[in-house]
């Protein structure tokens, strides 16, 4: 089966319905699905609900979806890098559900392994266990998780074989591959695409069982915070 | 004399041990990593990578190298990357030592406020919630009062928590308490602080 596609428009074709969930990587503006959601905005598909830890910035990433308005509802942990983030959520045209980092990725994974539920200690006592079923093992108190099981993944890696085998760059990878897993689709962008082999299989992050399509392309990996120090102080 | 942002980063870092995976948070807790010293710690980043290194130099940026806090940084020898469920896992699971977190409310019962207030922007709690859960030690470095002069040491929190129970050891600009049975035990003041000062700044109760 060939997974190889030209575009990101063609990698989404057939895939795309108003009101769907997405999965998507990334943390910040490091690795995150730059094409794949450009070519989303283009395809004017709308009311998504996104789980993604971070919603872009005002502009770039998911951030684009904003400005459209394609986006219903976001899944996030944290949100305060986007001020149209901000207008929409104060003015109640989005939804926002807040999920503590290490459980929106535990979510993801556990959706694309195929278990619906597991018990955690984040967030017990806290707002976030409001509604949630609490459990005792070994005399403390685990409150109930849902795994995330999306209709799309949208994700970014560096390099994959041409049967979607892939490697990541350093913390680039983050919410990638639970995002990849969750979804009943996976498409992929990455910066090379290799023949199988070429990768060693004993250094594949994501076996290519979790990637349905893939596509390459330029990405312009915009920084947030550019922190750095001077020579002088080595 | 009260202890500045770099005494209490300073006093912070006295608290880890070689050997210690740890997680610092922003603001003053990220100051910690300049006075550990000959102590071999490992800094973890929840975005996924253990060995964080310094920033850069200028020019070197690399933007799929970030910490937690999206600042451009680098890796060192012994660094490794893993996803973000595999961070969680040795988060949640606690293979990480001691979290240093900054706090807006820390109460007797070891209760932490640090990632909300009601009717201002919400940004969210990020990681905050699975590293106080988690961690083996969770200590708090933070001034001891607010902007207004009120205290940030209480009896109960009146923010939404992050943690319930949570807190190991508070690090203030007054002085260093415990979260122990029945409130807080004092552990030092800061030099030139009094006894009878730590106190009076503080609504928690105070045990011997």
């Amino acid at each position: 089966m060939k997974k190889v596609y030209g575009s990101a428009a063609e990698a989404l074709d057939g895939l795309l319905f108003d009101g769907m969930t997405i999965a998507a990587g990334g943390f910040g503006l490091c690795g995150i699905p730059e094409l794949l959601i450009d070519a989303m905005v283009e395809s004017g598909v709308k009311d998504l609900t996104i789980a993604s830890n971070n919603c872009g910035v005002d502009g770039f990433g998911l951030g684009k979806l904003l400005d459209t308005k394609q986006i219903k509802k976001m899944m996030s942990s944290y949100v305060g890098e986007n001020a149209e983030f901000m207008r929409q959520y104060l003015s109640g045209e989005l939804e926002l559900e807040f999920n503590p980092q290490g459980t929106l990725a535990e979510r993801m994974r556990a959706g694309g392994a195929g278990i619906p539920g597991f018990y955690t200690k984040t967030g017990v006592g806290t707002v976030v266990a409001e509604g949630k079923e609490v459990k005792t093992f070994r005399g403390e108190d685990y409150i109930l998780e849902e795994g995330i099981f999306a209709d799309l993944s949208i994700v970014k890696a560096w390099k994959a074989d041409t049967t979607g085998n892939c490697v990541f760059r350093k913390t680039a990878r983050n919410f990638n591959p639970p995002a990849a897993m969750c979804g009943k689709i996976c498409v992929m962008e990455v910066e090379e695409i290799v023949q199988p082999g070429e990768l060693d299989p004993d250094h594949i992050h994501l076996p290519g069982i979790f990637v349905h399509r893939i596509i390459k392309g330029e990405h312009e990996k915009r920084i947030e915070q550019r922190t750095v120090r001077k020579r002088e102080e080595a | 004399m009260p202890w500045d942002r770099n005494q209490m980063a300073a006093r912070a870092a006295q608290e880890l041990e070689d050997g210690m995976y740890v997680n610092l948070g922003i603001g003053i807790p990220t100051l910690v990593a300049n006075y550990v010293g000959d102590k071999e710690i490992t800094l973890q980043s929840e975005n996924g990578m253990l060995g964080m290194g310094p920033f850069p130099f200028e020019g070197e940026e690399d933007p799929d190298l970030i910490n937690a806090g999206k600042q451009t940084i680098t890796e060192l020898p012994k660094t490794s990357y893993f996803d973000s469920s595999m961070s969680f896992a040795m988060i949640r699971g606690g293979k990480i030592a001691a979290a240093i977190l900054g706090a807006m409310e820390v109460a007797e019962n070891g209760d932490l406020a640090n990632w909300m207030i009601p009717g201002k922007l919400v940004k969210g709690m990020g990681g905050a919630m699975d590293l106080v859960a988690g961690v083996g030690r969770v200590i708090v470095v933070m001034d001891h009062t607010n902007k207004h002069g009120e205290s940030k040491v209480l009896k109960e929190c009146t923010l939404p928590l992050t943690g319930k129970g949570v807190v190991d050891r508070i690090i203030t600009n007054l002085g260093v308490l415990d979260v122990v049975e029945g409130g807080l035990r004092i552990v030092e003041t800061a030099e030139g602080v009094t006894e009878e000062e730590l106190r009076a700044a503080t609504l928690a109760t105070i045990v011997d």
